[in-house]
């Protein structure tokens, strides 16, 4: 399996985003597999600051070269904040998922939600499953 | 779906970690590295690409010329031995069944290079037309004066695309001037195999595409890409191929080119010989182009004005109204904005025309542009 990286302090969803929990809010980004799969990373859509997201469903879109990738919400909640820097220069998500690369921040309306995401260890389990690739 | 099929570079494909895609069938490269490194590889140095899942159909005997004559829309008399011609092969509406490489390796030797999808709808329309069936052996009586061999199997195909590809090529051998130049071709043995060279592409660059046996395929593959280290040529994959042939705005067919579409209305009108040369499809294309339909539709060029990637099968916009369909868009690694090819009715095709491209329910700005883009 190639090289991936998977912060420890970090929780992940089967789509392949990762969550850091900061106070009452979150960050999210995609993770170090999911930038590799899809590759050089062109185009970026964000929902403006303000707007609501639910579990589960799309809040913005991920275009590669080839292909165009729904980002799909890990958690409920009212979005704070937008990484604005990606709309010029989306390759930071290829070069830095886990930093400069991350998405939105966003307030969870059901603390809950986050009982169901996995950690660090489940996720690379899960990832290795799926990796035939490498 | 049945088992996907795998060139006789595989293997290399595998050792040197390439991410494979299935694609016409076969298990394929989308890319090794990079598409965007790779893409600029070829534009700046050279890549190195497998594209050996595509068909080879020959032709031969004293009425080879003749039927090709009848099958395709280049002019197939006047082309000189050691030559290659683009041109394609329609149906009898003036539809594309396929479009092709036509090249005269000797005064009664021809072979047609086939897009991998259509090696079969290419194959059992000639059969159809021909009225003989395509072996897949050579016949073993060559009396007859005309014979036809699918050699697809047999043959594997690379393509060293890019400003360095003549000089990687020379250190394997061939002197510079021996090379052959653009739509010419020439044999050599190139690192102990028997290689046909051909100065043709598929990507806007200047470079070579090479014929070799399966069982040549892989030590050819390997010497390019060690001799060519310190060039820096690349291997690299089907996703900078399509990157690379939209910039020089080529078309593929299944998005620019089916058999619903002319050779007109693609923009190809160069590759048609004069209508009443007597070639399948000639009838259709001469009442079309009597009608003079200014609705018929026109492939276009436009670049994104706005932020936004067009994508295949994204409807044209323009005054709100969906007047045509994307059929390839990719952001444009040279140029460093999105550009897409689409069809639009002919009224409303002129370079510099504003439209708009419907990405997921928004409308995004777009101009006309000359084609190629780069």
């Amino acid at each position: 399996m190639a090289d991936y990286e998977f912060p420890d302090e970090l929780l992940f969803t089967s789509d392949d985003e990762w969550i850091r929990v900061e106070g009452d809010s979150v960050v999210i980004g995609i993770s170090d597999f999911a930038q590799n799969q899809l590759g050089d990373i062109v185009f970026v859509e964000l929902p403006d600051a303000g707007a609501i997201t639910e579990a589960g469903a799309p809040f913005g879109t991920i275009e590669s070269v080839k292909a165009v990738s729904d980002l799909c919400a890990p958690l409920s909640g009212e979005v704070l904040e937008i990484n604005e820097a990606l709309e010029d220069t989306p390759e930071q998500v290829n070069e830095s998922c886990y930093g400069e690369g991350w998405l939105i921040k966003l307030r969870p309306s059901d603390q809950s939600q986050l009982g169901g995401l996995m950690n660090a260890g489940a996720y690379r389990q899960s990832v290795e499953e799926r990796d035939s690739d490498f | 779906m049945s088992e996907l099929r795998r060139t006789p570079l595989y293997a290399a494909h595998v050792r040197l970690k390439a991410r494979l895609v299935p694609f016409a069938g076969f298990e394929l490269p989308i890319q090794y590295t990079s598409i965007r490194e790779e893409h600029t590889a070829v534009r700046e140095r050279a890549g190195l690409f497998d594209v050996s899942h595509m068909g080879q159909i020959y032709f031969s005997g004293a009425k080879a010329c003749e039927t090709l004559e009848r099958l395709l829309t280049c002019a197939v008399d006047s082309l000189k031995v050691g030559c290659a011609r683009y041109g394609l092969l329609l149906n009898e509406s003036g539809g594309c069944i396929d479009d092709v490489m036509l090249t005269r390796e000797a005064e009664d030797l021809y072979f047609l290079c086939v897009n991998a999808s259509n090696v079969e709808s290419a194959r059992g329309w000639i059969e159809s037309q021909v009225g003989i069936k395509v072996g897949l052996t050579p016949e073993a009586e060559s009396g007859s004066d005309l014979q036809l061999e699918d050699r697809s199997d047999q043959t594997a195909l690379l393509a060293l695309q890019g400003p360095a590809a003549k000089a990687i090529l020379t250190k394997l051998g061939p002197d510079e001037s021996e090379l052959p130049k653009r739509f010419r071709v020439a044999r050599f043995n190139l690192a102990g195999a028997d290689t046909l060279v051909s100065g043709t592409g598929y990507t806007g660059s200047p470079g070579y595409e090479l014929y070799v046996s399966n069982a040549d395929a892989e030590k050819v593959f390997e010497a390019i890409l060690e001799v060519g280290a310190t060039d820096g040529v690349f291997p690299a994959g089907l996703g900078a191929r399509d990157t690379l042939r939209l910039e020089a705005a080529l078309a593929l067919h299944g998005h620019e080119l089916d058999d619903q579409t002319t050779p007109f209305e693609a923009g190809l009108d160069r590759f048609v010989k004069p209508l009443d040369s007597g070639f399948i499809g000639a009838e259709a294309l001469a009442s079309k182009a009597a009608a003079n339909d200014p609705n018929a539709r026109s492939l276009i060029g436009f670049e994104m004005t706005e932020r936004g990637i067009a994508r295949a099968d994204y409807e044209i916009v323009s005054a709100g109204e969906v007047i045509g369909r994307v059929t390839s868009g990719t952001p444009s690694p040279t140029l460093g904005k999105s550009i897409g090819l689409g069809y639009v009715p002919r009224s409303q095709s002129e370079v510099g025309r504003m439209l708009a491209i419907r990405i997921r329910n928004k409308d995004v700005a777009a101009k006309i542009v000359e084609r190629p883009f780069v």
